[in-house]
């Protein structure tokens, strides 16, 4: 069987749309892409099936959809919680509280850097590098939308609104 | 002096829906490029001018773009390809998200006249992945709104000029700023640097030539061949034309992002952020994102902000990314920081980078754990010393210029470090003042 016949029709519709932008025979451009829509469906985390699936749908071996994945920090290979948590706590976040946030959000949690709830709800990515948003710092971007300028008052809303 | 803010890359803000085709045209947005499509601007003429302007690339380097463009290959009929580089991840750095976000048709007329000027009838812009909320659709509605206003597409307005503009979403690696491995990415695979030479130019996406723009950098253009070389370059002093967006982060009143003009003092660029927080003192200043060599306050304070002046004090101008440190700061803190952004952005293929950059984080830790020795010291800086200069790409160079130039200004505070067993010589003082 084909691995392929894994994906939604959705992630299908996806990885059309990325791989019209490259030449054709240069459907490796899209692995990518098919990575971020394929993690998206299946709640934050890639598995050796969902690559695969991609693999043969972009007739490509398995190696270079694995090397891709294991290579870029957005993509997990694990499963993780299905909110993704990540706080900045590079040079401009650290001079401005990040350190206090990040100890704050491990307490509230009751996880460290690089674990996930229990209830796996919440993935508190590990150690964070620049997100490109140094002067709104403390910062922390939590499933793609940036808050910045962060309070331990703000974390607290923001993660209990999460379902 | 008052300073004029918003002059090239910010010039739509402050307007309503700065981001909208119609907001941009309103400030003369797409003039130059309209030029192009009515056949009065040449490839030679833009790249000409652009080289008189005395735009260098933003993206850290700060190689002459104009010079750039002129080692396209010409004549050949092959695909070529424009790419720009909007993957912003250098540490302190946040200022082509405000452009994307803000001023997103700059950045597409500035593509279409690059791309022209060199023979590329595709262009692609590659974000970062993290930027995807936000800034890539408003880069992607730009374009969108391009192309329904005839402003791209195949023989556009009838003029022959193809220019096709694509995104490409990246999924975190800060090495992928890296020109060549921001290739690879885009080819679908490791951000890996490649050997050079064969240069982009000649081997670049897909094995054609290419050439490799920084977001700010291609967003200027516009303004550029709006008013032309002369203009731009008087903004700054000799060798650094223009204006630059620099972000200002750290221990300020007001960090932001302010577009200013090049060789602006530094003193006049802390006063526009407010001036050090809480009444406290300049302690020190890395000017142009982590990369760059750390600058002590009396150092700093008589600089101007170009090129020229930042690389006689010992740094360099970098990303115009300018993080501001008070007195309190810990500098083996801060070096253990920027020592861990390299060893995980490090892409491993070359030894002296992969092994060294671990080497300098585990022993600053251990200085900072109270478990480090003196020869600690000397090996930080035989580690740094022997990854620089020993890779393929300058991520080895970056990762040793900050442990070089804050053991060369701040020696007593790793020293002092590991002869106190781990106490700061930062804390130790402000207690005894107490």
């Amino acid at each position: 069987m084909s691995h392929a016949e894994m994906l939604s029709e959705h992630v299908i519709e996806e990885i059309e749309h990325w791989k019209a932008r490259f030449p054709e025979g240069k459907q490796r451009s899209a692995v990518i892409s098919a990575l971020h829509a394929v993690q998206h469906e299946n709640e934050g985390y890639l598995t050796a099936e969902l690559m695969n699936a991609v693999a043969d749908y972009l007739d490509l071996p398995t190696i270079q959809v694995y090397e891709v994945a294991t290579f870029y920090s957005m993509f997990q290979t694990k499963p993780v919680g299905k909110h993704n948590v990540a706080i900045c706590t590079n040079v401009s976040c650290m001079l401005r509280g990040a350190d206090d946030i990040v100890d704050h959000v491990e307490n509230k949690l009751g996880v460290k850097l690089g674990e996930s709830t229990e209830d796996g709800r919440i993935y508190l990515k590990r150690e964070e590098e620049c997100l490109a948003a140094c002067c709104d710092a403390p910062m922390m971007m939590v499933d793609h939308k940036y808050h910045e300028n962060l309070t331990t008052d703000q974390v607290d809303d923001i993660l209990d609104g999460l379902d | 002096m008052a300073w004029e803010e918003n002059l090239t890359c910010f010039n739509t803000f402050g307007e309503k829906e700065s981001w909208s085709l119609k907001t941009y045209e309103k400030l003369d947005g797409y003039q130059a490029w309209r030029r192009v499509l009515a056949g009065e601007l040449t490839p030679e003429e833009i790249i000409e001018e652009v080289k008189a302007s005395g735009l260098r690339g933003r993206g850290g380097a700060g190689f002459p773009t104009g010079l750039k463009w002129s080692f396209m290959p010409r004549g050949a009929d092959v695909q070529r390809y424009l790419v720009c580089n909007s993957d912003e991840s250098e540490p302190g750095t946040c200022h082509d998200r405000e452009v994307l976000r803000y001023n997103p048709h700059a950045l597409v007329e500035g593509m279409a006249i690059a791309a022209y000027a060199m023979g590329a009838t595709v262009a692609y812009n590659y974000i970062r992945g993290e930027f995807i909320d936000e800034p890539v659709p408003r880069f992607e509605t730009a374009v969108k709104e391009a192309y329904e206003a005839g402003l791209l597409g195949k023989n556009i307005q009838g003029s022959g000029i193809d220019c096709d503009l694509q995104t490409f979403v990246g999924a975190g690696a800060y090495i992928c700023g890296e020109e060549t491995a921001l290739l690879e990415s885009l080819e679908g695979k490791q951000g890996k640097p490649r050997f050079k030479p064969p240069f982009p130019a000649n081997f670049g996406l897909y094995g054609k030539p290419t050439t490799i723009n920084n977001t700010q950098s291609l967003a200027s253009v516009p303004a550029i061949m709006r008013n032309g070389h002369a203009w731009f370059a008087a903004l700054g002093p000799e060798g650094s034309g223009g204006t630059a967006l620099f972000s200002v982060s750290g221990h300020v009143e007001k960090p932001g992002n302010h577009e200013l003009p090049m060789g602006i003092p530094f003193k006049d660029l802390l006063e526009i952020c407010g001036g050090v927080w809480k009444g406290r003192n300049l302690k020190a200043v890395i000017p142009g994102g982590s990369s760059c060599k750390v600058l002590p306050a009396e150092v700093i304070m008589d600089c101007t902000m170009d090129y020229n002046s930042l690389q006689q004090a010992g740094s360099s101008f970098g990303t115009g990314a300018v993080m501001v440190m008070d007195e309190t700061t810990c500098m083996v803190k801060v070096l253990r920081r920027i020592s861990r952004f390299y060893m995980a952005e490090s892409c491993g293929q070359c030894t002296p980078c992969r092994e060294g950059t671990g080497w300098l984080y585990r022993m600053l830790s251990r200085i900072l754990d109270g478990k480090g020795e003196e020869e600690d010291l000397d090996h930080l800086l035989a580690v740094a010393n022997k990854i620089e200069g020993h890779t393929i790409c300058a991520l080895g160079d970056a990762a040793a210029w900050p442990v070089q130039s804050f053991l060369n200004h701040y020696y007593h505070e790793f020293e002092y470090m590991v002869r106190n067993h781990g106490r700061s010589i930062v804390d130790d003082n402000t207690e005894a003042a107490a």
